[in-house]
């Protein structure tokens, strides 16, 4: 792997940009692998790279039926946060955002990640209160987090209506100030360039068909490909883990459900932080290309579409345009719909399935993005060892039989 | 967004209904003489297909009845409405 830097930059523009080298192969697969991870988005690229990096196994294989990153990972608002309420979930997505912090350097890749800080707007009195509950309970666990009063609001982002007069008053929001936003392609891209440097084979084109289980224990997957053998697998598709996992014959606590997204036409500088409201479900930040980026709700009904409800459309863009009156001079350019994988309790499911040598990296639901490297650092070290990470543990899929919840879902409302 | 053909109103837009998850999930008769697993698997787990989809309607902004659906979770295309209580019709996507 050539290293990026300003100097491959200079003499790169010497020979007008020709000679680049590729930034990964596109590998015939091989009869068998050490560990195959099947879905080629953020996570599953992460955790080849940290199964090649940090616990030597290089013989690693990722299967995409697409393209990398065409899934979830380049379908998200690029929103990066840690401020969960439970313990558990502090856990994990503070690991994530530590790793998110040096990610660019350690990768060679810029990811563009950019600490602008996120806020989560409190619209009454119970909201205000809720907050207030929370970031004390962030702060508990060392993860920054502060409350703001309608005038920060307003200091902070000037576009936001914060007359008591709205539909949606403005009374105050919590703010996480190492919370930003990254470039998900890249995050991809990043990982898949260390993963294949460090000898993991990336495959794409190829779509698992099924897997081969015998007396209880995963020996390989099959494909379009071909078969290939490997006593470990890890699964990590989002919106299609139900699919894979019928596959296995067992079933999860899983349904998947449409979730959109839409962009403006790029404008000049007016928003630099991430405002989210909980209440009104609606997110927005500025991209660096100047687009505003808006995330929306998902459709309550099981959909494999990738096509979200116009109704839905309507809804958030009313909301944001009382929220953010300046939007509604906006044309939106395009719109599109991620199918998110659900669990009953909004937490993940990372670890042990009732197949041997099968790990599932799952449930992300509408907020997997974030704790891309986390997620693939945790499930990798799982892998690894044949039992699931310390941060990992909390998330297993049993945790629905013992009823251990970690119910993110009543902690936070709806956003993640 | 999709037409739903309510079994009493006829064809209305999908903003009047509700989903309320999959359809024919059946409640242990006796929850105290069956396992964690399999209490865990009538509470949580879920079919979720790519494919045909067997889920309940509610018409909220209408009769407000509820009703089964049989939709193809691929292409959003309703295959079949039933009644509560009739049998499942036999359709393929």
């Amino acid at each position: 792997m050539t290293r990026y830097s300003v100097f491959s930059l200079v003499r790169n523009a010497l020979s007008y940009h020709e000679n680049w080298q590729r930034a990964w192969r596109s590998p015939e697969p091989k009869p068998e692998y050490d560990a195959v991870i099947v879905g080629g988005g953020g996570h599953g690229l992460g955790t080849a790279y940290y199964l090649a990096r940090e616990f030597g196994i290089n013989n690693v294989a990722v299967i995409e039926k697409g393209w990398l990153g065409g899934g979830n990972t380049g379908r998200n608002t690029t929103i990066v946060r840690s401020n969960y309420l439970w313990d558990e979930s502090a856990g994990l997505y503070e690991h994530a955002l530590k790793l998110w912090e040096g990610l660019s350097q350690e990768l060679n890749f810029n990811i563009m990640f950019s600490q602008r800080g996120v806020m989560n707007l409190a619209h009454n009195l119970h909201d205000l209160r809720e907050l207030n509950r929370r970031v004390h309970a962030i702060r508990l666990n060392g993860i920054d987090s502060e409350i703001l009063n309608a005038q920060q609001v307003k200091t902070e982002a000037p576009i936001l209506n914060v007359s008591p007069d709205s539909r949606y008053p403005i009374m105050g929001a919590s703010m996480q100030r190492r919370g930003g936003t990254a470039r998900h392609d890249a995050v991809a891209w990043g990982y898949a360039r260390a993963a294949d440097a460090r000898g993991v084979d990336i495959i794409q084109q190829c779509e698992v068909t099924g897997l081969t289980v015998r007396n209880g224990r995963i020996e390989g997957v099959e494909t379009t490909r071909g078969r290939i053998k490997a006593k470990t697998v890890g699964v990590v598709v989002a919106g299609h883990s139900s699919v894979l996992a019928n596959m296995a014959g067992f079933r999860m606590p899983i349904e998947s459900n449409p979730l959109q997204a839409l962009v403006s036409d790029p404008i000049k500088p007016v928003l630099d932080c991430v405002v989210m409201s909980s209440a009104v479900h609606v997110y927005v930040s500025q991209s660096d290309k100047g687009e505003m980026v808006i995330g929306a709700g998902s459709d309550a009904h099981v959909s494999y579409s990738q096509r979200g409800g116009f109704d839905i459309i309507e809804g958030i863009m009313g909301a944001l345009c009382e929220l953010v009156p300046m939007v509604s001079r906006l044309k939106l350019m395009r719109q599109w719909a991620g199918i998110v994988d659900v669990t009953p309790d909004r937490s993940p499911i990372i670890g042990r399935t009732p197949v041997e040598g099968l790990f599932f990296n799952c449930g992300w639901g509408t907020g997997g993005f974030k704790a891309t490297p986390g997620s693939a650092h945790v499930f990798a070290a799982t892998l690894a060892r044949d039992e699931p990470h310390p941060l990992a543990a909390p998330f297993s899929l049993d945790r629905f039989r013992t009823g251990h919840l970690i119910d993110e879902a009543g902690a936070a409302a709806v956003a993640h | 967004m999709f037409l739903i053909e309510c079994p009493w109103c006829g064809p209305r837009q999908q903003t009047e209904f509700h989903c309320h998850g999959e359809a024919h999930v059946t409640r242990p008769a006796d929850p105290d003489a069956i396992s964690d697993a399999e209490w865990a698997d009538y509470v949580f787990n879920r079919t979720n297909p790519k494919g045909m989809h067997y889920e309940r309607w509610v018409h909220s902004h209408g009769c407000r009845r509820w009703f089964n659906v049989a939709r193809d979770t691929v292409t959003d295309r309703i295959l079949a409405v039933y009644r509560m209580g009739e049998k499942v019709p036999k359709v393929t996507p």
